[in-house]
């Protein structure tokens, strides 16, 4: 295959031995972010045509169906609508940060991704503390946030986004203490690692010995992504559109872009912590009759397992929207300070004492 | 007894499992959109739309400038204007209706002696333009015209129950 491209391209093979080395890193590294950001994007604009189309089910209509075949063009006018219209900032607003937060609010969501193992042995950044850094990265997500609750300059930005904050907090800990329990399940920080430790079919993922914590990291990933039912920052039967109520056009189009960036990815970090990321199903040993019959292409791990465990939880994060009325505030915080982080660490307890009288399925 | 299973069922989120069964069994049922360009619900023969003025058979118009429909307006939507035609008759020399104040309760039809003004089946209309939200007597005489077949059926229809 390389000779074959050194054969008939051999001056681009001269042009790439004169780069100097710095920028030939630079070049490659950018090769493999670039198509993932693409994908990524992409998959946000049909995520939002699936969550119409499914919200539109659960309510007995059809959804979009008008912009090319099915309504699949639906997205890209969506697009296209928003960025042809006018920005508007509030005269009294801090044009800044006004401006910063809708980028705040997406970088993170996106650049989280670069630790995420897309398929057996990649990931774009391949570090040992992975999962620190993705425990950062979610963090910094709630700043872009608050900075436009603030920065808007309108109380029902403000309150939009001091709910939210609140509620970051709150269910940050719970994540925080679940993703605890993968680390001691995994034995280590690296997400490649963690998935490695959960080869196997569906009984040796960690969704089975750690099912409080898969519960609890997935709940708390509903909140932290402000999604129905916990979407009292947006609120919009209350205060509005919460912390977005100001803005408009291209800058709108970056919160909503963030807002469903983080939502894909809560839905691969749960599948990458707690159902075997890129593992197949049938990989387990209980599975080894397939292995000869037209099946066998199942048992082989790789992106589509990725694609279709998020897919899963995308539909439940939709389902959850179309299901539940919105949580009660006091109720939120009650439902993060006061079962969340108790069930999480007494679960850590649990898997601390599993762990060191060796039961269950622990390599560690 | 009771404290237990409802501490079970808390910690196994029953009810919220309960309710997704719900929205869940929704997602796969039939689906009751009307797909309105292409598909339309039935009309009622008394349906309520635009308003049109109409004629005798012999074109000649039937509103008699009577004032009634004015008068029984809730909205106060209709304006006439009377006059006596070259013939000695009582005409209207301009008839107004406004839609903007229209409700379409259909009170005109009823108080009209004549059967003059109408309420037609069209409902698909639109302005593009001040001003064009008044139906002068010329547009309603013109609906009247272009509908006359369908009026004339729809109130043949209803006539036993008037």
């Amino acid at each position: 295959m390389a000779g074959w491209f050194e054969t008939t391209f051999p001056f681009a093979v001269n042009l790439w031995g004169m780069l100097p080395p710095l920028l030939q890193e630079l070049i490659i590294i950018l090769l493999q972010v670039l198509p993932l950001v693409i994908v990524v994007i992409l998959c946000v604009a049909f995520l939002t045509y699936f969550e119409r189309k499914v919200i539109g089910y659960m309510h007995v209509r059809i959804g979009p169906n008008r912009v090319g075949p099915k309504g699949l063009g639906q997205p890209f006018a969506d697009v296209i609508k928003l960025l042809i219209k006018e920005i508007i900032i509030p005269a009294n607003s801090n044009k800044f940060l006004f401006l910063i937060a809708p980028i705040l609010a997406l970088v993170p969501a996106l650049a989280t991704w670069a630790v995420i193992p897309v398929f057996p042995g990649f990931a774009i950044a391949d570090i040992n503390a992975g999962l620190l850094y993705v425990l950062a990265l979610t963090s910094l997500g709630v700043y872009g946030i608050i900075l436009a609750g603030w920065a808007t300059n309108s109380k029902y930005a403000l309150l939009g986004a001091m709910r939210s904050a609140a509620q970051i907090v709150a269910y940050e800990i719970a994540m925080g203490f679940a993703l605890v329990g993968v680390l001691m399940a995994g034995g280590s920080l690296n997400l490649g690692d963690i998935v490695e430790a959960q080869s196997g079919g569906v009984t040796s993922w960690f969704w089975l010995p750690l099912f409080p914590l898969f519960l609890v990291y997935f709940i708390s990933g509903v909140a932290e992504t402000n999604r129905a039912p916990f979407d009292v920052a947006e609120g919009e039967s209350e205060i509005v559109a919460g912390f977005h109520v100001e803005y408009s056009g291209a800058a709108f189009a970056m919160f909503f872009l963030g807002e469903y960036a983080n939502i894909i990815l809560i839905a691969a970090l749960t599948t990458v912590m707690f159902v075997g990321g890129w593992h197949s199903a049938f990989s387990g040993p209980a599975f080894s009759f397939m292995d000869d019959t037209v099946l066998a292409f199942l048992r082989e791990p790789g992106l589509f397992w990725l694609a279709l465990k998020m897919s899963f939880f995308l539909y439940l994060f939709l389902w959850f929207r179309a299901t539940f009325p919105r949580y009660r505030y006091d109720q939120i915080m009650r439902l993060g300070w006061k079962v969340f982080i108790p069930i999480t660490i007494i679960w850590i307890a649990v898997e601390g004492v599993m762990v060191y009288a060796k039961i269950g399925p622990w390599s560690a | 007894m009771s404290n237990f299973s409802s501490i079970i069922k808390t910690f196994t989120l029953w009810e919220l499992l309960k309710g997704m069964r719900v929205t869940l069994r929704y997602f796969f049922s039939k689906k009751i959109t009307v797909l309105y360009p292409e598909e339309k619900t039935p009309q009622s023969p008394r349906f309520r739309g635009l308003h049109a003025l109409r004629r005798y058979p012999n074109g000649e118009e039937r509103c008699i400038a009577c004032k009634l429909c004015q008068a029984v307006c809730p909205a106060a939507a209709i304006t006439i204007e009377s006059t006596v035609a070259e013939d000695g008759t009582r005409r209207t020399s301009s008839y107004d209706i406004d839609l903007f104040k229209c409700i379409y309760c259909g009170f005109c039809e009823e108080a009209c002696p004549v059967d003059a003004i109408v309420e037609t089946r069209v409902f698909e209309y639109h302005m593009e333009k001040r001003g064009q939200h008044i139906m002068t007597k010329e547009k309603l005489l013109a609906v009247g015209d272009k509908y006359e077949a369908i009026i004339a059926a729809d109130r043949a229809t209803d006539a036993k129950y008037r």
